[in-house]
């Protein structure tokens, strides 16, 4: 049976409380749109999430979904998959969630490529607790706890991704909206782990501290520093330098090695 | 067999279709006999990168309908006093073993302690209740195990077997019956919520996967599941229910035995102790001695202490500085006598004898 996107929204919870010009919306939205295409059936799919405006995300989804611990999701995702293999699990996270407190279960998820897709809405910055700094936060920008700019570098989620051993793991934004969906359902469709981040806008705490005060300030850098990674290696090959405002995009790793918890 | 192989063929015998875990001593055993067994029954076991992850794996896996169990110690135990909560809060059946060890921190990781029986009935953050089984030979290691899982079913919360690393190390002769009674989780009925009591308290369970589209959250939630952080009644009335399912049922459930009702002198014990006072009551064969002797310790059973009515004194020997002597004290005007123990090594029955004789 096929299903729309609303069928698969909690129709009874709205309105949600994401703020003005967050980008959550838009990557709910690419995700529902990847499932929809797979024609999965809402019964059979679990939503899994952490702690965060991220994770929030689980509780607007009709499916049955657990909104976990900060850090854990993707262990509490480990357990539903691995007790019932035949539920298509889908994890969203975000930046803080995922690379500081739940660091070691996404290594490890990755590690034993276990057949789930995990999605990753990096805002760069802490939303819901007021806007301090991530792992992600860039070098040099500022939150609340970096008021002097971070002086820590920040993390490559879809490289650590592909090193710790996903079969997938790729890059888009809420600006580019058809990657971003065509990189979920290839996610979807792969056994193994699928690693999907998305940078996302968050005027509210990122961007006003950031001379991006609104959302289409912030598409906009997405738009211009976005690079793909097949013309930053071209650049590396060439010696060009690499403007360091510049983030990439793209594929970082698709193959096939034998993955956990696919049903038989 | 030894008491933790004990504590996994219980568990396999009452159908745990699930372990997820971390090697710890004095635990270990349990979860290499699980990782030994659990595949060949086609059941799943995992090593987990932490007890964060395994106690996270567990609940994952319990919502999908899965009897899940993981094992652990002292250190590990207190890794996963957040999830504990989270399990508590939305109310997900599975069972927790914890094979104590000297603390507090990494301890004695070899040698026997109770010093974890405060940790888990309080460790997590809130207002709560759990319930707790102690068991004091390698029977009952089986047998709790069993009963662990009934009670996590019947009231959708986390049930914990609190043994020690003397059980779970001792080896005794054990029967493992046939069969074991198992009482399954009710499921949710038509026209109810997921959250929403029945008559003793307990929502039935909606199983992942079976179409009822539940959402689970640690936040304060309503019947449906849906976050309501702010509304204090909100809050109140469930919070309240979590805790009121089981206390209300403690009486029902209550696991003791109670020897020489009518004695002056009573000892109140649970694990290891229990052992040394039927050694004691062997060496002196006089009817002065009164035994409660505890395998549930929460809910408290504070009915069982009014059974003693000519008590003069309560005698508490633990491996702890006097954890649960404090909860007896709570329950009784009776004096109490605490007999703490800490190092590793059981009471000896001159110990406990010593401890009388100062009475009388």
């Amino acid at each position: 049976m096929s299903s729309k996107i609303k069928d698969w929204l909690r129709q009874d919870r709205l309105p949600h409380i994401y703020c003005t010009g967050c980008g959550n919306g838009t990557v709910i939205n690419c995700t529902l749109s990847a499932v929809t295409q797979m024609g999965w059936e809402i019964d059979d799919t679990v939503f899994v999430s952490g702690i965060g405006c991220s994770s929030r995300a689980s509780g607007y989804i009709s499916t049955d979904s657990l909104h976990t611990t900060h850090g854990r999701a993707l262990a509490f995702a480990t357990g539903v998959k691995m007790a019932k293999p035949e539920l298509n699990v889908v994890v969203f996270t975000g930046d803080g969630d995922l690379s500081a407190i739940g660091g070691n279960h996404f290594i490890h998820a990755c590690r034993r490529n276990i057949d789930m897709t995990v999605i990753c809405i990096n805002n760069m910055i802490y939303g819901m607790t007021g806007g301090q700094g991530s792992p992600c936060t860039p070098e040099g920008k500022y939150s609340t706890t970096t008021p002097y700019g971070a002086h820590e570098p920040a993390f490559d989620l879809a490289e650590l991704a592909a090193a710790a051993g996903a079969n997938y793991s790729a890059r888009w934004t809420a600006y580019h909206v058809k990657q971003l969906s065509d990189a979920i359902k290839t996610g979807l469709e792969k056994p193994g782990l699928s690693f999907i981040e998305s940078i996302t806008q968050c005027p509210t705490s990122y961007g006003r501290r950031n001379k991006l005060r609104t959302a289409s300030d912030m598409l906009e850098y997405m738009r211009t520093n976005a690079l793909l990674l097949s013309k930053k290696r071209r650049m590396e090959e060439i010696g060009e330098e690499i403007p360091a405002e510049r983030f990439t995009v793209g594929e970082f790793v698709n193959r096939n090695k034998p993955a956990m918890g696919v049903p038989k | 067999m030894q008491g933790n192989y004990a504590c996994a063929e219980g568990a396999l015998a009452a159908g745990c279709d699930f372990f997820g875990g971390y090697p710890i001593t004095p635990s270990t055993e349990v979860a290499e006999q699980m990782a030994l067994r659990l595949p060949k029954m086609e059941r799943t076991f995992i090593q987990m990168e932490d007890e964060i992850a395994s106690i996270s794996a567990v609940i994952g896996a319990s919502w999908t309908g899965a009897r899940a169990m993981t094992a652990t110690s002292g250190p590990g135990f207190s890794l996963m006093m957040e999830n504990l909560g989270y399990a508590v809060m939305t109310e997900t059946p599975l069972v927790v073993v914890n094979i104590q060890r000297g603390g507090p921190s990494t301890g004695q990781p070899t040698m026997s302690a109770q010093g974890d029986m405060m940790q888990c009935r309080y460790g997590s953050h809130g207002d709560y209740s759990i319930i707790a089984l102690t068991p004091s030979t390698v029977q009952e290691m089986f047998d709790l195990t069993v009963k662990a899982f009934n009670l996590a079913d019947r009231f959708r919360c986390p049930v914990f077997l609190m043994s020690d690393e003397t059980i779970g190390h001792m080896r005794e002769k054990i029967t493992i019956p046939d069969s074991v009674e198992i009482i399954p989780r009710k499921p949710l009925k038509e026209g109810m919520l997921p959250f929403e009591p029945e008559e003793d308290g307990v929502p039935g369970f909606p199983e992942f996967g079976k179409g009822y589209r539940t959402h689970v959250t640690g936040l304060t939630h309503d019947t449906r599941g849906y976050p309501d952080a702010t509304d204090c009644t909100v809050h109140a009335d469930l919070v309240q229910r979590l805790r009121d399912k089981i206390e209300s049922k403690k009486e029902e459930i209550a696991d003791f035995d109670l020897v020489n009702t009518s004695a002056e002198i009573v000892f109140v014990t649970y694990g290891p102790a229990t052992r040394t006072v039927r050694q004691l009551m062997k060496e002196r064969d006089d009817i002065l001695i009164g035994h409660l002797n505890m395998r549930m310790v929460w809910p408290f059973p504070d009915h069982a202490l009014a059974e003693f009515a000519n008590a003069k004194v309560f005698i508490v020997p633990e491996m702890n500085l006097g954890q649960i002597a404090g909860e007896v004290k709570k329950n009784t005007n009776v004096p109490v006598l605490s007999v703490p123990k800490i190092g590793g090594e059981m009471h000896t029955p001159d110990e406990l004898m010593k401890a009388m004789e100062e009475y009388l």
